[in-house]
């Protein structure tokens, strides 16, 4: 028998021999697919609604598996009991993992497997799934933000921490360079004595150090305001809420991947409007009636006091169940017409969840007369109509459409 | 961190070493190969192999791994083999002298199992690196073709991965060429003389079909599809070819988990017990071989089960119950039959001729069966359960986990449809894996897929054409 090699550990070896890495990244590629194939599941889900952006969220994950033909969940198994086991005994529950023989890796995974993303990979993937072009931006009156990297060239004065060794050993190289070639020469300036070897040490000068140089940068600021606007009159239960939210949040989420600066403001109203914060928004309950005009006046009046159409890109949303007072239909029509004309996109949602009395009133009917091309209405019935809304909703974006005209 | 030096790894090798030569174990030349806990999660991904061609799966693997190290749910094996020869084994760097010492005496059981078994025969151990890293080379140039690239090879190779145990079994029966085959059925179709034949009644003469593709029912998929869909292109079919050289591998590990696992660990305790250690790293060891060998209730721990099993060998061989002398052939001592058994057993015939009745009692082997929402015992190793529980065991070890599959006809109705059936053991499939899985077919074939198999006691059939799948149970 011959001796046995043994082969010592090398850390060098081992940094280098991430062999995995090109296969962990195209699984990564297919999990990320799988979430986009199932992106209108996904964000009809309750948890993902209002969190903040650098939550990780369990998303569940369809189509990852490897299949093979293997026996079914009723397929009985031995195992070792504890010692004094009866025929009878409950052992277990039945579907769980674990039970019976150690198949050799070819037991399936749970039916849905769990990954972990953030939200902002997550709306990232969103979005690219929309497929739009860029919007257009208003650039008047930004806000001017100060940024310390820009590079701007090369000096040979600078703090240490800029010095740029590369350049700085070439440019030694090449002063090296030029006293070999002229060893005759007697210069004195020169470190290296003509006699010197070659091979002798020649050290850096002051004159070899080079620093990157770095300028400040003003950066141009987009503008955008997100006007979330919905009825918290006594017919807008938990349920509507709930899509409503859906919707403003994915608005919100996608104006924030736009623009630098994005705020928010909410509009809620009965029979008058009022600005409320995010909060009550959603939560508060209100009873009575429903003048929608009121909220599109009120939207008007902000815009008007604080976002200037010229200055702000102006994203409007209404979400209501339909349910108006007739009288206030007219006014609402010519309030809606203003703010389409001030808006880069104003919408309508009317949400009404399957089982509520569907045709009892509409403004979707009368919501039909207003011809701008900026203004969408979608009907939500459940939380998988959110996406496909949303995505009809975006299509019609002014800037979106002017850019591609 | 480490409480040695590569010289008190070889020193101790050596001394192990020895007590192999003693033991009469006859192994491969051996290789250790020191890593981190990264390097061997990356060989795990890789069943170990230095050279590997790409796939998602891998890295699915590797993550899979990592995340249930980093969480603590599963620790590192001790040590990985590779059965080639040499035989090449990754020890971790991270572990202590004790556990190093266990690994190597463990690393030489299993290398003299896999040079013995008869099952290891059908892999040639002096080429299987080789193989494996030629299969990455020609995938990999498979990649790089501008007119292929990545997107189909991974088509094709999740296609063929579905399929890759689905073949034949026993390695060690010659696979019979389609002429002696066709010659075979028409002999068989020939009936024997009969001396009687004037007062028989004349008997039916049923005609064999000579023309018929497969000529008997193949189990071999892969190379079916390979050999018989003109349609596919020539690295298509090496991808097949790949993939099944690659699961051929995997076929003796499958059906010899327990007796190779059992096997190392019996001789890794008798080395190490041989071996006059330092108190301490005795007692690390004691600890260190319960945790491995320890009976997992409600599981089947390969390790536990096989070891038991050998020293219950060992006994019938020294010390038998009158029953048992009649059995076992005179002038066999324990050691003969060890030697024997490993060479001639798989896990299934192993456990058929050795787990009798007393051991599994001993043992507590249970018939576990769903019933409602529950795991029931349904049989214990008593009187009158221990042979449906046996019967249970041998049908699902080894290859016994993956269901018999068989192509009955590749030109079902005259339209190339692929005629498949389901060799039904009282097992359903899983439906949904089943329909993935007929697609994968339908991938390669090109053509409707065709399964017979039995779902809930009914006769029902699967299909996957151009339309999708569909499942029917017949009337």
């Amino acid at each position: 028998m011959t001796d046995a090699i043994f082969r010592p550990y090398a850390p060098s070896d081992a940094e280098r021999s991430d062999r995995s890495a090109g296969d962990r990244a195209r699984h990564r590629l297919k999990v990320r697919e799988s979430i986009r194939e199932n992106i209108a599941d996904i964000i009809a889900e309750e948890s993902i609604i209002g969190q903040n952006r650098d939550r990780i969220i369990k998303v569940p994950i369809r189509g990852i598996r490897e299949y093979r033909f293997i026996y079914g969940d009723n397929t009985p198994a031995v195992g070792q009991g504890n010692g004094d086991s009866e025929s009878g005994q409950v052992v277990g529950k039945a579907r769980s993992q674990g039970t019976g023989e150690d198949k050799a890796g070819d037991q399936p995974g749970a039916d849905y497997y769990e990954t972990d993303v953030t939200l902002e990979e997550l709306i990232d993937i969103m979005f690219e799934d929309l497929e739009l072009p860029d919007l257009e931006r208003k650039a008047l009156r930004q806000i001017e933000a100060f940024r310390m990297s820009k590079r701007k060239g090369y000096r040979s004065v600078g703090i240490r921490i800029r010095l740029d060794k590369r350049r700085t050993a070439r440019e030694r190289a090449r002063r090296r360079m030029a006293v070999v070639s002229h060893r005759p020469a007697d210069r004195l300036d020169s470190p290296a004595a003509p006699e010197m070897p070659v091979t002798r040490r020649f050290p850096f000068h002051d004159d070899d150090l080079i620093y990157r140089h770095m300028t400040t940068d003003t950066r141009r600021e987009s503008n955008a305001v997100v006007l979330c606007l919905m009825d918290t009159s006594g017919s807008m239960d938990t349920m509507k809420k709930y899509l409503a939210r859906s919707f403003f949040f994915l608005l919100y989420q996608f104006i924030c991947t736009k623009y630098r600066n994005v705020e928010i403001a909410f509009i809620a109203h009965h029979t008058e409007a009022k600005e409320v914060t995010e909060e009550e928004f959603f939560h508060k309950g209100e009873s009575g009636g429903t003048f929608i005009s009121s909220a599109y006046l009120k939207a008007l009046d902000i815009i008007q006091a604080r976002y200037h159409p010229s200055l702000w890109n102006i994203y409007a949303f209404h979400c209501s169940d339909g349910d108006n007072f007739d009288s206030d239909n007219p006014q609402a029509l010519r309030a809606a017409r203003e703010l389409s004309d001030v808006c880069n996109l104003f919408g309508y949602g009317e949400i009404k969840p399957l089982g509520s009395r569907y045709y009892e009133s509409s403004m979707l009917n009368i919501f039909r007369r207003l011809d701008a091309d900026n203004f969408q209405t979608v009907l939500i019935e459940r939380k998988e109509d959110i996406w496909p809304s949303f995505k009809a909703f975006l299509g019609k974006d002014r800037g979106a459409r002017e850019q591609q005209s | 961190m480490a409480n040695y030096a590569l010289k008190d790894l070889e020193y101790w090798d050596a001394r192990i070493r020895e007590k192999v030569q003693e033991f009469g174990l006859d192994c491969y030349p051996q290789e250790f190969e020191l890593c981190d806990h990264n390097q061997m999660l990356g060989y795990m991904a890789y069943s170990g192999m230095p050279s590997h061609y790409p796939h998602w799966s891998y890295g699915k693997a590797y993550e899979k791994l990592k995340t249930l190290y980093d969480h603590g749910v599963s620790g590192l094996p001790y040590e990985m083999v590779i059965n080639s020869s040499p035989a090449l084994a990754y020890l971790m760097r991270d572990n202590t002298l004790c556990l190093q010492i266990l690994t190597i005496a463990h690393v030489y059981g299993h290398n003299d199992f896999f040079k013995n078994n008869f099952t290891f025969r059908s892999t040639r151990a002096e080429f299987t690196i080789s193989t494996f890293k030629s299969h990455a080379d020609r995938v990999r140039t498979y990649i790089e073709d501008p007119s292929i690239g990545y997107e189909k090879v991974e088509n094709v190779l999740d296609a063929a991965h579905s399929l890759s145990l689905q073949c034949r079994r026993n390695l060690a029966v010659r696979k019979l060429s389609v002429g002696e085959e066709r010659e075979r059925l028409a002999e068989a179709a020939v009936r024997p003389p009969d001396p009687f034949q004037k007062i028989h009644k004349r008997q039916e003469h049923g005609e064999v079909d000579l023309k018929r593709s497969p000529p008997s029912p193949e189990e071999d998929i892969l190379l079916f599809i390979r050999d018989h869909n003109p349609f596919l292109t020539n690295w298509e079919r090496d991808l097949l070819t790949i993939v099944h050289e690659g699961a051929q591998y995997f076929i003796p590990q499958i059906e010899t988990k327990i007796m190779n696992e059992g096997w190392a660990s019996f001789w890794h305790k008798r080395i190490l017990d041989s071996l006059d250690l330092p108190q301490e790293l005795h007692l690390e060891f004691l600890v260190r071989h319960n945790q491995v060998v320890r009976p997992i209730p409600g599981g089947l721990n390969p390790y536990h089960l096989g070891l038991r099993m050998w020293e219950d060998i060992e006994r019938c061989g020294s010390d038998p119950t009158p029953e048992e002398r009649e059995r076992i052939p005179a002038g066999k001592n324990g050691r003969d039959l060890l030697f024997e058994t490993r060479e001639v057993d798989r896990d299934a015939s192993f456990i058929r001729r050795w787990l009798g009745e007393w051991l599994m009692r001993d043992l507590d082997l249970i018939r576990v069966e769903p019933r409602g929402d529950d795991l029931v015992i349904s049989d214990v190793s008593d009187e009158e359960g221990w042979r449906t529980v046996k019967e249970l065991l041998l049908k699902s070890v080894g290859m016994g986990s993956v269901p018999v599959i068989r192509i009955e006809d590749a030109d079902h109705g005259g339209m190339r449809t692929l005629l498949l059936s389901h060799a039904h053991d009282g097992r359903d499939l899983q439906l949904e894996n089943a329909e993935r899985t007929l697609a994968y077919i339908h991938r390669l074939w090109g053509r409707d897929i065709v399964l017979e198999t039995v779902m809930n006691g009914k006769k029902a059939t699967l299909t996957y054409g151009e339309k999708g799948f569909a499942a029917k149970a017949a009337k």
